[in-house]
């Protein structure tokens, strides 16, 4: 089969492949009809995630038909279903308690040792997402490969287009639990900084939630635009002082929820971000968290903090003292997808969620390259990506 | 692929070390009534107090107690999740272990039951006559709430005797650890979700990668 290969830090390319095939009886093939770059793949792209190999199969956002079926799969040929990217067995103590993203059972037992050093314990499987989760083969491709194909996939109506319901696999619930883990109550003023594809999101759930207002911070104009189509009010952080605004536009009380949708490449050039930057390339792995750090202090005391964008690894100059002092709450994650699938696709169904406005491009698989490259460096035009398979162009 | 190489036979090292030992176990019993000041399981303690010999690791499985004593109790199923098993066959009251090591080769582990408490405790140790010799238990308490059993298992590993014994000690002292680590996850896989998780794409790349753990 054709897929989207990772080589070295820029460089992915279509590649042909191995075939997957069923291996354990819960597993299932999908032929990907639709599938996304995300930010995280970003991550990937600028080899700032340790533990990807030369010829993984990247992509984590994926759906597509089911053509084939391990016996015990519930699964059936034919059935048009959405793919979480979070790997979960749904029987161990952590999908018990619906945390699916800390599944015990889904990443390989001899992959778990890399995590556990650096985090304490082992991460869950992801798709396409570094031998740190697993070294599964990614959604970027023709056909994958879906174990516990009877707890993750998610079947759609046909009479929803594959746009509308693509973005279940990833980033519709992330903005979703980003939203949620910042408690909204009705009368909060919630910063988001990042107005990529989890940022829309979160903003777009922060306000069917109840936020009397949300304000979201970026520096691309067009990004900056699509979030206040869905609501926010903006502030573009070239221009403005980001924190005295945001005090004055909360009426001098502070925000009572902030959410990082941006994660561990922060642009900018404040001195601090300029040091990770450099540590960054030079190798010694200071995750970029200059958006975070300016969060937790333009957050009130007392508020929240939702952390929905990607670290890996440890931070500089931390401002731990405002986290204890102003007696903040965090939350934070890898997205539990399998949690919000069935009530988000309800939502779609419905019509109260817009998951198609941030689709800028779409490619054929063949040309997945250029997306990577154009998603990375045009950022404000190519706002998300979506992958076609079998489109011929 | 000098670290290919290496972790294959670390690999192969680990399923002797696994079985390996025997002497240290009456000591360590006795270390472990000892106390060590704490409630901390006494395999924990830091060095240099730390006896190496001995391993110990719990895993949490949400399946009853029974369950899981019954599973471990018919022995031939722990090649099932125990990577460098080949074989565990009853030959009367004995078990013989079948143990992959370095350079294709095999060793025989010959065990008799020591303990045995319904749905709470089986322990094993080598018969005289054991290429090698080795014992270990293994523990089953229920968890809080439903959260299941938690399954502990206790190895000792003193280095084995003869010319391999000695090569593989030296290199490897420290990999039945980690082996016991990614035999008991094997074990709560296996239990917890009836399969193995393996993140190949092919059946090939499985077959590849178990060539190439086991040397
Ligand atoms: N938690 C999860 O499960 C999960 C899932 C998907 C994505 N993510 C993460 O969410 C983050 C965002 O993903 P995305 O797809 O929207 O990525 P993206 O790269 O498209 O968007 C990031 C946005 O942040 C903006 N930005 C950069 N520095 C900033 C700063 N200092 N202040 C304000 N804005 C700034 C950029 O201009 C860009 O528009 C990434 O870290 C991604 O890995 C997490
Ligand atoms: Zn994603
Ligand atoms: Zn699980």
């Amino acid at each position: 089969m054709r897929a989207l290969t990772w080589h070295g830090t820029h460089d992915v390319r279509v590649d042909t492949v191995d075939d997957p095939e069923i291996i354990n009886s819960r597993d299932a093939i999908i032929e990907v009809t639709s599938t996304a770059i995300c930010g995280s793949d970003l991550h990937l792209y600028d080899g700032v995630i340790p533990g990807v190999r030369p010829g993984d199969v990247l992509g984590h956002e994926f759906m597509g038909r089911v053509v084939e079926t391990g016996k015990d799969s519930t699964l059936e040929k034919g059935q048009r279903v959405v793919v979480p990217f979070t790997i979960a067995c749904g029987g161990c103590f952590h999908c018990k308690v619906q945390q699916f993203s800390a599944c015990e059972n889904s990443n390989p037992a001899e992959k778990q040792d890399m995590s556990a050093t650096l985090y304490g314990h082992p991460m869950a499987g992801l798709f396409g997402y570094s031998h740190l989760t697993g070294g599964y083969s990614g959604g970027q491709a023709e056909y994958v490969r879906v174990p516990f194909s009877d707890v993750g996939p998610i079947a759609v109506p046909d009479h929803l287009e594959d746009d509308q319901v693509l973005f279940l696999s990833d980033i519709l619930p992330t903005g979703w639990m980003a939203a949620e883990n910042a408690e909204i109550q009705p009368d909060d003023t919630v910063a988001v900084w990042g107005c990529g594809p989890v940022g829309l999101f979160a903003i777009q759930s922060a306000i069917h939630m109840g936020a009397s207002k949300v304000i979201a911070i970026d520096h691309y104009p067009h990004r900056l635009a699509l979030a206040k189509q869905m609501g926010a009010e903006i502030i573009d952080f070239r221009k403005t002082n980001v924190r005295e605004a945001l005090m004055e536009m909360s009426g001098g009380i502070g925000v009572d929820a902030v959410i990082d949708a941006v994660g561990m490449e922060a642009h900018g050039f404040a001195i601090d971000n300029m040091i990770d930057i450099v540590k960054q390339k030079v190798g010694v792995g200071a995750d970029r968290a200059s958006a975070l750090k300016q969060a937790l202090l333009a957050v009130r005391p007392g508020g929240r903090v939702s952390i929905p964008g990607v670290y890996g690894g440890m931070t500089d100059k931390f401002p731990l003292g405002a986290l204890m002092e102003k007696g903040l709450q965090v939350r934070t994650g890898q997205t539990h997808v399998q949690r919000y699938t069935k009530d988000l696709l309800k939502k779609i169904e419905e019509g109260t969620l817009d998951t198609t406005f941030m689709i800028s491009h779409r490619l054929p698989l063949e040309d997945a390259a250029r997306g990577y490259k154009c998603f990375r460096e045009e950022q404000d035009s190519w706002t998300k990506v979506v992958l076609k398979p079998g489109m011929t162009d | 692929m000098r670290h290919d190489r290496d972790k294959g036979l670390a690999g192969a090292a680990v399923g002797v070390g696994l079985a390996l030992g025997g002497l240290a176990f009456g000591a360590f019993l006795t270390q472990r009534r000892k106390g060590g000041g704490d409630d901390a399981p006494f395999y924990t303690r830091k060095s240099p107090e730390r006896d190496d010999a001995v391993l110990g690791r719990t895993v949490t499985i949400r399946k009853p107690r029974a369950e899981l004593y019954e599973f471990w109790r018919d022995f031939g199923n722990l090649p099932q999740f125990m990577e460098n098993v080949e074989t565990i066959r009853s030959e009367g009251d004995h078990r013989v272990w079948t143990i992959k090591a370095p350079a294709g080769r095999t060793v025989d582990v010959r065990t008799e039951v020591s303990e045995d408490t319904q749905n709470e405790r089986i322990a094993w140790r080598s018969v005289e006559g054991s290429d090698i010799e080795t014992s270990g238990s293994v523990e089953f308490t229920d968890a809080p709430g439903d959260r299941g059993t938690r399954v502990s298992l206790v190895m000792s590993y003193d280095p084995p005797a003869g010319e391999l014994g000695r090569a593989v000690a030296k290199l490897f002292m420290r990999e039945p650890e980690v082996q016991a680590r990614h035999d008991l996850k094997r074990l709560k896989m296996l239990m917890e979700t009836g399969e193995i998780a393996t993140s190949a794409r092919t059946k090939d790349e499985t077959r590849k990668a178990k060539q190439q753990e086991n040397g």
